[in-house]
């Protein structure tokens, strides 16, 4: 088992590398997920605003 | 970014990833020159194939962004690079890892070794440009020039050890051609393991993918939140 030390070096840093790379994009995508949400509930709270006082001026 | 696809393909590479781990270390017989450190092998040429076919398919991503100018393409390329990188990473780390016990050296300026690491430094240069600059479609065209002229490195990587004089093996194709991959099982290990790092590769560029997207769309919704609030302002 001679050089056994740089084998499992070897495996152990492309495991956390592609673990980690794995959990920044995870965080990134839910980050951007809640952002998104949020953005979505704003927009529809304004237009829905936009409508209730656009609505008496047209009458 | 369809979740089923995601799920489908992350099982593909968690079921071929465990292949190519028994296969390693279990199936695939020892080398008799090199002895056990050999094995980092199977995982580093897979990690030198996805890094070469992600810079490719930057390259090819910028050529189709110049060409028709769609933001799909930029975003791809961008995914890919990143992707790439990764992989160039653990290209150069495994490699030193590997070339300590054998050659006695962390790092040699081979050949093959030197181009690669101009490789990684190219595609840091892209990512850099990406990272830093604002998003806008000047950046973009910038980072698709970057991109294309980066990846003419990646045919130099692969024919180094045939071009100059080098100490690096030429295993897949030897010089005096052929494979150097005598056992049977060796091939076959390889080829699993190029195919887990295929389907991993795919995964995560659909994932960085579906988060540039989601980007692009929290912009266009930024917009329209501000064209709202004017709108109502006016009211």
């Amino acid at each position: 088992m001679e050089n056994f030390g740089y084998l499992f070096a070897a495996y152990t840093i492309i495991f956390a590398v592609i673990f980690l790379y794995v959990v920044f994009i995870w965080r990134r995508q839910s980050r951007l997920e809640i952002e998104l949400r949020a953005m979505e509930a704003r927009l529809k709270d304004v237009r829905e605003e936009l409508k209730g006082r656009a609505l008496p001026q047209s009458r | 970014m369809n979740k089923r696809l995601n799920l489908s393909l992350g099982a593909l590479t968690a079921v071929l990833m465990v292949a190519a781990i028994y296969m390693v270390f279990v199936y695939v017989p020892t080398e008799a020159d090199q002895g056990i450190v050999q094995r980092i092998f199977y995982f580093h040429v897979p990690c030198a194939w996805v890094a070469f076919a992600a810079f490719g398919l930057v390259a090819i991503c910028g050529i189709f962004y110049l060409w028709l100018g769609s933001e799909i393409w930029d975003d791809l390329g961008y995914a890919a690079a990143e992707s790439g990188m990764v992989f160039c990473t653990l290209v150069l780390i495994t490699g030193s890892i590997w070339a300590k016990p054998i050659w006695g050296t962390w790092w040699t300026w081979d050949s093959r070794l030197t181009t690669t690491l101009i490789l990684w430094l190219l595609y840091g240069g892209y990512l850099m440009l990406r990272a830093m600059a604002e998003d806008t479609p000047q950046v973009a065209r910038f980072a698709a020039v970057v991109g294309i002229v980066a990846a003419a490195d990646v045919p130099v990587v692969v024919v180094s050890v045939r071009l100059w004089r080098t100490i690096h093996p030429a295993v897949l194709v030897t010089r005096q051609g052929g494979h150097g991959l005598e056992d049977p099982r060796m091939v076959a290990t390889l080829l699993i393991a190029m195919a887990a790092f295929t389907a991993l590769f795919v995964w995560l560029l659909t994932l960085r993918f579906a988060t540039l997207r989601m980007r692009l769309r929290i912009a266009t919704l930024a917009r329209d939140l501000n064209l709202a609030h004017a709108a109502a302002g006016d009211l």
